[in-house]
């Protein structure tokens, strides 16, 4: 299996994406750095609409995530509910 | 001389407040808890107050309606002055430029004389119905306990401000200032404003602030506002009155957003216990005949002969809606 990531910018809009992605993808591990947060996850990572709109009590929009988006590393699947990251080998 | 530049990062030794972090655990706070939980004052009173010895200054019992944790009523829009204030701004903005589209182009005039006179006889006198509604809603705010519901009430009482505002906006585009001072004689004298009057006037004087709650933000709002600006409007666009649905945008959609918020109000304290359950049950079924009986000649001034069906069918979607909150109406 090979490493999927995704970093985004550590402030009061990704706080909330952040605990939806750590807690739909438990296998994936957040590091820390100063003013931003790195996910990294074995094969796949998913960050789904729904779980943000629940924690964020609004609707929420998946293409509000590139505002705060650094970085990403795999293959990206995506539609209106869902984001997808694997490497499809 | 040689510069090295390296980064360090600072754990921070505290996410949040300790009462924050006994509710939630150790981790950062979103804006809306830390501006919420365990903000009411609960001891250290110096004095009851005078004109009620018998309670404290912020006391539980000024409602029959028991919590074990009141912060459980929480607002799902997550609302905190700073968010509440920036979500409304956009939708002034919105409104805003509605108006002055409809004033720079004289939109009122090619509004049919029937629509007109129809939007001035309902929907002008209704600001003072807001009034009411925002005097109710200051009240909760003001007697009502824990700051996850008296917070979203404040709120809910400056909106009712923004609503009169536009209403009086709409009177001022279709008829100038008359429409104001003929809007008032109407809800002070006409027959047809009499029972609404009364209504508004008897809920003013409720002691229980839960159940202002119901009254106005479930019962009241929950009938008025579907048939006022759902299927109203539905008519004045449908017979060439676009122009005054574009005036109440807001209202539209402020009443299903507001509706999200009591309903989840409802639920969670009617889920507490049986006996709140009863208690919100009795409440809704002693003020829906009320509501729908002062809308009776409101809705017959609308719709005309179409009124009985237009209330049933308001009537039974308002049913559902207490059904769903977890009541048994």
């Amino acid at each position: 299996m090979s490493k999927v990531f995704i970093a985004f910018q550590l402030n009061e809009d990704t706080r909330p994406i952040i605990e939806a992605v750590l807690a739909d993808n438990p296998h994936a591990v957040a590091n820390e750095s100063p003013a931003m947060v790195k996910i990294d996850a074995e094969g796949q990572l998913v960050i789904k609409r729904e779980s943000i709109e629940e924690l964020i009590g609004r609707d929420f929009d998946l293409q509000e995530l590139q505002i705060n988006l650094i970085t990403i590393s795999g293959h990206l699947d995506e539609d209106d509910d869902e984001f997808k990251l694997s490497w499809l080998n | 001389m040689e510069i090295d530049l390296r980064t360090v990062a600072i754990k921070p030794l505290r996410h949040t407040f300790d009462h924050i972090v006994r509710r939630f655990g150790d981790k950062p706070a979103s804006r809306y808890q830390e501006g919420t939980y365990d903000i009411q004052q609960t001891d250290i009173f110096h004095y009851r107050p005078m004109w009620e010895p018998e309670l404290q200054l912020f006391d539980k019992r000024r409602t029959k309606v028991q919590m074990k944790d009141w912060y459980a009523l929480k607002d799902p829009r997550q609302f905190y002055y700073g968010a509440w204030t920036i979500a409304r701004s956009r939708q002034q903005d919105a409104a805003e430029s509605s108006f002055d589209m409809i004033e720079e182009r004289g939109l009122a005039d090619i509004v049919p004389e029937e629509i007109k006179q129809t939007a001035l006889a309902v929907l002008v006198p209704l600001r003072h119905v807001e009034w009411g509604g925002n005097m109710g809603n200051s009240y909760i705010s003001a007697y009502g306990y824990g700051t996850a519901i008296t917070q979203p009430c404040l709120y809910h009482a400056m909106d009712h401000l923004a609503v009169a505002q536009y209403l009086t906006r709409i009177g001022l585009v279709l008829d100038g200032p008359e429409a104001l001072d003929s809007a008032k004689d109407a809800w002070m004298e006409a027959a047809m404003w009499q029972p609404m009057r009364q209504h508004v006037e008897n809920v003013l004087v409720v002691q229980d602030w839960f159940e202002i709650f119901v009254a106005q933000n479930l019962v009241l709002e929950g009938l008025t506002y579907p048939l006022i600006y759902d299927y109203l409007d539905g008519d004045f666009s449908a017979n060439g009155g676009t122009v005054i649905s574009m005036m109440t945008r807001f209202m539209g959609e402020w009443s299903a957003e507001t509706a999200k918020w009591v309903d989840a109000q409802i639920k969670v304290a009617a889920a507490e216990s049986a006996e709140n359950k009863a208690l919100i049950t009795d409440w809704v079924k002693q003020y829906r005949p009320l509501v729908l009986a002062a809308l009776a000649p409101i809705a017959r001034r609308a719709f005309g002969d179409q009124a009985e069906t237009v209330l049933a069918e308001v009537t039974a979607q308002f049913n559902a809606r207490c059904t769903k909150a977890g009541l048994s109406v």
